[in-house]
């Protein structure tokens, strides 16, 4: 019997090919977002909102999703380029899944390319997919003590969107304790606090993203 | 949550390195997780006892080491391993915000092999 060492990163493979991910969006001047939350929470829709407040800036999708079109051709509605991946049961999206969807897309093209991610709260967060910028979109019907329970997305994360706030009169949402949470955790994340379906808090967040579109890709940067 | 996709990089990883070592057989393949990183033993298991027959790995006892997360409060510098279902709070002063220094590993340490 012989003990072999190995030290060997499970994950190494994905990280290799975010990496190349990456320097395929840095050549073609695209920045790169990671959208992330559970169902429900209004990714769809703030990807459409933000399409429509960055115009005429080029804004480029990928929808992830376990099952169905339904998202990519509400995006496609909207005019822009849209690939689907659907995961067939897979709980998140990983880099090589991106690395396939991507060749379908005309990323010199492209000054913003939004990634939706499966709706999930606890895979998207082990797996890096090249992007430059982590963004975790909450809600209020959610409850406000989800930070609590997923910490780990929330700690990651450049930003954090809570969505629906049109919402308040109705619900319980402690929109003070869930930014002393998120603030805790994560104090260098963005937060933002809108309503895709009002529009209201749209504009800071559309002049939060155009600040790194503006910059370029050179200086934007996730790194773990 | 992703267990199968991530037990089959692990039998990946095991079976390169057997190979290159000319094994004939794999007996166990020593692993390190992290408590932060979301991945559980018994689904790794149940997953490699599928995978793993017919492969050099049949029969290889799964040997995980858990590394329990460590954090440090960044209002108090308190170092401490979070209780209680990985409660995230400072036990020291109640604040909610922490470096993480130790708890996303998530490794192939080493395999025993018959050669």
């Amino acid at each position: 019997m012989r003990q072999i060492p190995v030290i060997e990163n499970v994950l190494s493979a994905n990280d290799a090919i975010a990496l190349e991910n990456r320097e395929r969006f840095d050549r073609a001047g695209v920045v790169v977002v990671n959208l992330m939350a559970s169902p429900g929470a209004g990714k769809t829709s703030l990807v459409l909102r933000t399409i429509e407040a960055l115009r005429p800036l080029r804004v480029g999708v990928v929808e992830g999703d376990v099952a169905s079109r339904v998202d990519a051709d509400r995006v496609a509605g909207a005019g822009v380029p849209v690939v689907q991946i659907n995961t067939g049961g897979g709980c998140h999206l990983d880099a090589p899944m991106l690395r396939a969807a991507i060749q379908e897309l005309p990323l010199a093209q492209l000054d913003l390319l939004l990634v939706e991610n499966v709706g999930n709260l606890i895979c998207p967060a082990a797996f890096r997919l090249g992007e430059h910028l982590q963004v975790v979109i909450a809600s209020l019907p959610e409850g406000d003590d989800k930070p609590l329970k997923y910490p780990a997305l929330f700690a990651q994360a450049d930003a954090v969107v809570v969505n629906k706030i049109d919402l308040a009169p109705h619900l319980d949402f402690d929109r003070q304790a869930f930014r002393r949470l998120v603030t805790g955790l994560n104090p260098r994340a963005a937060l933002f606090e809108l309503s895709c379906r009002t529009g209201e808090g749209l504009s800071d967040w559309a002049a939060w993203l155009r600040r790194f579109l503006n910059r370029g890709t050179g200086g934007v940067g996730h790194v773990e | 949550m992703h267990e199968l996709a991530v037990t089959q990089r692990i039998l990946e990883i095991a079976l390169e390195h057997a190979n290159l070592a000319a094994a004939r057989r794999i007996t166990a393949i020593h692993l390190t997780i992290g408590d932060l990183s979301s991945i559980v033993d018994d689904s790794v298991q149940f997953y490699f006892d599928h995978l793993a027959p017919g492969t050099l790995a049949e029969g290889a006892r799964l040997v995980f080491h858990r590394l329990p997360g460590r954090f440090r409060c960044r209002s108090c510098g308190h170092e401490y391993t979070p209780q209680h279902g990985l409660d995230w709070r400072c036990p020291a002063c109640g604040e909610y915000g922490v470096e993480i220094l130790q708890g996303r590993e998530f490794t192939v340490d080493s395999i025993e092999v018959e050669t």
